[in-house]
């Protein structure tokens, strides 16, 4: 293990890490979730968390925008940075390192509102515009990221929960662009669509590096082979191994990664 | 055979069905469950649906048909002649069923026998005070065709009861026969079972849908009565409530609807807010624990008796308002008033709309809330903008369940409001609503057929649409809700 760590700091120099996480602990109330993780996020990158269900993928990056406080049993240890401040310090408002550290969940979840209204809300709660003006430019902005403005451009003012699922998910992902995040938490953003939709999302998480770091949970590893520059890989709350996609999934190191990929473990 | 007692038999006959079904299934199976079509235990209840269903069924209707029957038949003996000037048909009819229970009870008690009954022809002044002896009165002397009608009645019906007993016992007998030679390791009792099951779910749903339609049926039917008399404009457009003993009464419902929606709407200006934001603070701020004891302590609202409410009203929260409130203003110098039962009445419904909408915020999905907080809003940022918008329709419908509560709320009214009927804005004057009218007109003392009384019918009927309108909106906003998120 600590042979493996060491390799992989030299791999990563610290100028490029957005964000870097040490010795990071997670509990449940008495279940340990996430033991002692140690992992650098570089920016404009894709990088892939993979591991079997229920391995802490989803708990470690809830980690990573503090959406772990809003579980009353949730517990963390360790030092977290974002641009080499502390996330987890006392005078960081969670509030405001979300609108910083964007996510996109597993189920697409638009609000019941239109669908401008749905993209607007971030704009709005943080006061990001001065004007309607500016407000719609945000929005279509943003839906243009999401590459879904075409396809509602004509229909701003519909409810968003009429979209279909492929659309509702890239109408979630330009609700988080909106806010103008550094960093973007995806977790299984395709795991509720159909492999059209799924190939739309999974082009979109292309462009979007080009501005943002993103990282995605994903239990599909063709997925992470195909999005990611960087994969991660849990197993049983610890991370085995971390490194190159291309060279966890051609020539892994340690016998675990192996296995999964192979698909002894799963 | 009374009832009952057939009732019993037949009930007895199901039960010996079902245990000798059940052993018959196992017999035909060779004690082998595996080949049986369905278990042991849906054998004897197919046997015992047969035994009892059919029977009970024939009985209910035969109940029903026979007084039709009987009715048709003696009305035939009765002459013209036996009419007395002034009454009618049936009214001598209803002397008949009197005069028939009455010797029933006689001969029960021992009072006349049989023999008596043949010699009474010819006085039949005697048994108007043999009657009278074992507590039935009747009005006048007893006409020779009318007791003879009466006797007649009584015969058919012992009659026609006795057939009833041998035909309904030994029809549960030949169900529970047919059923039971039906057994075979094939047999599907699970099926008939399963259509039992159905049968009875659509009956208990019937017994409701049936008890409604005869409410309102009467309800129209007396309302019909008082249009008759009084007419329907001037019910609907008066803006005077004062009812006569002696006729001529003005009785228009609006300062009576006035009364009940100003009530109404103060008692819901109290509880929709305390309800509505006591339902955010357990759905979305209370730990676990606080949330247990919160939660069926509000709860113990709805169960206290509106009349302790009522009596609230009238001893503290009255005098209270009229104090430090009303006469410091100069709004009157009244305890009863609207405020009184309106603020009572909205302390009563605040579990009404807590409880609800408590429900329906905490289905507001977890994932709307992780999206919210995601994108960096706060807690009450996200209650205001994503989940009372998302639970809104659903609290509405709470709103509206409530309202219907508070439109039909009698006692708190009159000890909180008072009774005298008046159109004003003061909301610190007495009031009266609907619900309070319709107690104290049907109470009176004035003839049952006059247009004072027969106007509660009325006012039964214009509550009944108000309150039917309300919760056919509060339900189907409700489940436009619930479709929202399948
Ligand atoms: N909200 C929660 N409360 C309690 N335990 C949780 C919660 N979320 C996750 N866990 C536990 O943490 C562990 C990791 O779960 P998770 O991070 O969801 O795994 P993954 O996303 O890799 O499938 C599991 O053992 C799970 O039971
Ligand atoms: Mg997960």
């Amino acid at each position: 293990m600590n042979e493996m760590r060491l390799t992989e700091r030299e791999d990563v120099t610290m100028a490029e890490s957005k964000i870097s996480a040490r010795g990071v602990q997670v509990y449940y109330g008495d279940n340990h979730a996430i033991k002692d993780v140690d992992v650098d996020i570089q920016d404009k990158t894709v990088t892939a968390f993979i591991g079997p269900s229920g391995c802490g993928k989803s708990t470690f990056l809830r980690c990573l925008n503090r959406m772990n406080d809003t579980i009353d049993i949730c517990r963390v240890e360790g030092d977290i940075r974002l641009d080499n401040e502390d996330i987890y310090d006392k005078r960081v408002d969670p509030v405001q390192l979300r609108a910083k550290v964007g996510m996109v969940f597993q189920k697409p979840n638009p609000f019941p509102k239109s669908i401008y209204d749905n993209v607007a809300y971030g704009p709005r709660i943080h006061g990001l515009a001065r004007s309607k003006a500016e407000l719609d430019e945000i929005v279509e902005k943003s839906l243009r990221r999401g590459a879904i403005w075409d396809e509602v451009k004509d229909r701003l003012h519909a409810p968003g929960t009429g979209l279909s699922g492929g659309q509702q998910q890239r109408l979630c992902i330009a609700r988080a662009v909106a806010t103008e995040p550094e960093v973007l938490l995806m977790d299984e953003p395709c795991s509720a669509l159909d492999p059209i939709a799924t190939s739309q999302v999974e082009e979109l998480i292309s462009e979007l590096k080009e501005n943002f770091s993103v990282v995605i949970v994903t239990h599909s590893m063709q997925q992470a082979a195909r999005v990611s520059q960087k994969t991660a890989f849990f197993h049983l709350g610890v991370l085995v191994e971390y490194g190159e996609t291309a060279q966890i999934f051609t020539n892994p190191r340690d016998p675990r990664t192996e296995s999964y990929i192979t698909g002894r473990i799963g | 055979m009374a009832v009952g007692l057939i009732t019993l038999i037949v009930l007895l006959i199901g039960a010996a069905g079902f245990v000798a079904g059940r052993s018959r299934a196992l017999t035909t199976a060779g004690g082998d469950i595996r080949k049986l079509h369905s278990l042991p235990g849906y054998s004897g209840q197919a046997v015992l649906v047969f035994a009892v269903a059919p029977a009970l069924i024939l009985m209910a209707f035969w109940l029903v048909f026979q007084p039709l029957y009987v009715e048709t038949r003696v009305a035939g003996m009765i002459d013209a002649a036996d009419i007395a000037e002034g009454s009618s048909q049936n009214l001598v009819m209803s002397d008949v069923r009197r005069i028939a229970t009455g010797l029933d009870a006689a001969i029960g008690q021992g009072v006349l026998s049989a023999d008596d009954l043949a010699r009474i022809h010819a006085a039949p002044d005697d048994i108007r005070s043999r009657l009278g002896e074992v507590g039935i009165a009747v009005g006048s002397d007893i006409r020779p065709g009318v007791l003879r009608a009466a006797e007649e009645y009584r015969r058919v019906t012992g009659m026609l009861r006795g057939a009833m007993s041998v035909a309904v016992i030994g029809l549960s007998l030949a169900g529970a026969a047919f059923a039971y030679t039906r057994l075979s390791p094939e047999f599907r009792a699970r099926n008939v079972s399963e259509t039992a099951v159905r049968m009875l779910l659509l009956l208990a749903s019937c017994v409701a849908i049936l008890t409604t339609a005869g409410i309102v049926l009467s309800l129209l039917f007396e309302s019909a009565h008082f249009f008759r008399l009084y007419p329907w404009q001037d019910f609907l457009f008066n803006a005077t409530w004062n009812p006569q003993f002696r006729g001529g009464s003005d009785l228009g419902i609006l300062p009576l609807l006035w009364g009940t929606l100003y009530v109404s709407f103060v008692a819901l200006l109290f509880a929709v807010p305390i309800g509505l934001m006591a339902a955010i603070y357990m759905a979305e701020y209370a730990t676990r624990r606080v949330r247990s004891v919160v939660k069926p302590l509000i709860e113990i609202l709805a169960g206290i008796p509106t009349i302790v409410y009522g009596l609230f009203a009238l001893i503290t929260v009255g005098p209270l308002l009229r104090d430090y409130f009303a006469e410091p203003m100069g709004l009157g110098n009244s305890s009863s008033s609207v405020m009184t039962a309106g603020l009572v009445m909205g302390i009563m419904l605040i579990p009404f709309v807590s409880s609800l909408s408590d429900d329906i915020i905490n289905a507001v999905p977890q994932s709307l809330r992780d999206g919210s907080y995601g994108l960096g809003a706060t807690k009450s940022e996200t209650i205001r903008q994503v989940i009372v918008p998302a639970a809104l329709p659903g609290v509405i419908g709470a709103i509206l369940l409530a309202a219907s509560r508070a439109i039909g709320e009698t006692m708190i009214v009159v000890m909180g409001a008072g009774a005298s009927a008046k159109l004003s804005v003061n909301p610190f004057e007495a009031m009266t609503t609907i619900t309070v009218k319709i107690v104290s007109q049907l109470t009176g003392d004035t003839e049952f057929a006059s247009p004072e009384t027969l106007v509660a019918f009325a006012l039964g009927l214009s509550l009944f649409v108000v309150t039917l309108g309300l919760n056919i909106l509060a339900l189907w906003i409700v489940r436009r809700y619930r479709e929202q998120y399948e």
